[in-house]
């Protein structure tokens, strides 16, 4: 879903480098003051894997291929901002060093793949654990339905943005790219749940999102 | 603490780098969702040589001048993927150390 320079007008971009730039601004404020000794090494791994797995693209129906998001995944792992920082890295290097993605639509795509994954993602991973059993289940089936909303959703604004740019109608494009991205998100929500209780089988204490739920159960009386 | 957080960074570095370089040049040569809708719509070529950045290392995640195809892909993923590590934990260590610089004055925790 890497938007190529040529395909947004001058103030659909500019409007996605001015909002992603902003979120950047607080994710970088927040992690100044945040980000402790351990969650350093974490976070340049979960760039690195997400990186890894984005070149993994898969075929969904009729002649396509989809890949890997990876923001929900590592909003679950990292929290929702420094999850924002990981895609800005992840994305900065693939428009820079491999030519994917225009600099031009760099903020648009950091917005639809991973501030989206990573923000919006994570509030319905938040709202869905609230929901669905406090089990190890409920926890990887939270942060895979939620993955696959991700990618659905980001493929809706992406739509949104051709529209706005006056590339494609959003009546057609906004049906065909969110169908083809409800089979691309299986793929996402798989990816997620698999990472996910393989990081909780040897590591659950380095999960933001888990230790969260794990002290709360031990302030209950 | 730190160092068992390495262990398990090191071990899931290994496993983004393994899977860049052998799972890579088996992975769908297929357009991807946009790519595909802009082809079958006839709007792709506004895409098309409008490059604004001339100048990536790796253009389609190969490393040129390789011949055989598999082994470029592979390599730019191995590349790619220690680059990424590489700069997000330099950003990270940065901005914590920003942290630690701050915090140190006032003598608390």
């Amino acid at each position: 879903m890497h938007i190529p320079d040529g395909f947004l007008s001058a103030p659909v971009y500019a409007a996605g480098c001015a909002v992603s730039g902003a979120v950047c601004a607080l994710a970088v404020a927040r992690a100044n003051r945040n980000l402790g000794e351990r969650e350093v090494p974490l976070l340049g791994m979960t760039a690195a894997f997400v990186f890894a797995v984005q070149m993994l693209n898969f075929p969904v129906a009729g002649g396509t291929s989809g890949h890997f998001l990876g923001s929900t995944f590592a909003a679950v792992l990292l929290g929702p901002l420094n999850a924002c920082l990981v895609m800005a890295v992840v994305l900065l290097i693939q428009c820079l060093g491999f030519g994917d993605g225009g600099l031009t639509a760099l903020g648009a795509n950091l917005f639809n793949m991973g501030i989206v994954g990573a923000i919006g993602g994570w509030l319905l991973f938040r709202a869905l654990r609230a929901i669905l059993p406090r089990s190890r289940w409920g926890f990887l089936a939270s942060a895979g339905a939620a993955s696959w909303a991700a990618v659905v959703i980001a493929s809706a604004i992406c739509a949104g943005e051709l529209a706005a740019s006056g590339t494609y109608p959003l009546r057609v494009a906004l049906p065909a790219m969110a169908g083809v991205h409800a089979l691309i998100g299986i793929g996402e929500a798989v990816i997620t749940v698999a990472a996910l209780s393989s990081v909780l089988a040897v590591r659950p204490d380095l999960i933001a999102a888990w230790d969260r739920t794990a002290k709360l159960k031990e302030a209950r009386p | 603490m730190t160092r068992r957080v390495w262990g398990f960074v090191l071990a899931g570095l290994l496993v983004s780098v393994l899977l860049a370089a052998l799972v890579s040049p088996f992975a769908s040569q297929a357009p991807d969702g946009l790519e595909k809708f802009a082809k079958d719509h006839r709007f792709a070529e506004k895409g098309e040589g409008r490059a604004a950045w001339q100048h990536p290392l790796m253009p389609d995640y190969k490393v040129a001048g390789v011949r055989n195809e598999s082994v470029g892909t592979a390599l730019a993923g191995i590349a790619g993927t220690l680059l990424v590590f590489g700069i997000a934990f330099g950003a990270a260590k940065l901005l914590s150390r920003r942290r630690a610089a701050d915090s140190e004055p006032v003598g608390q925790k």
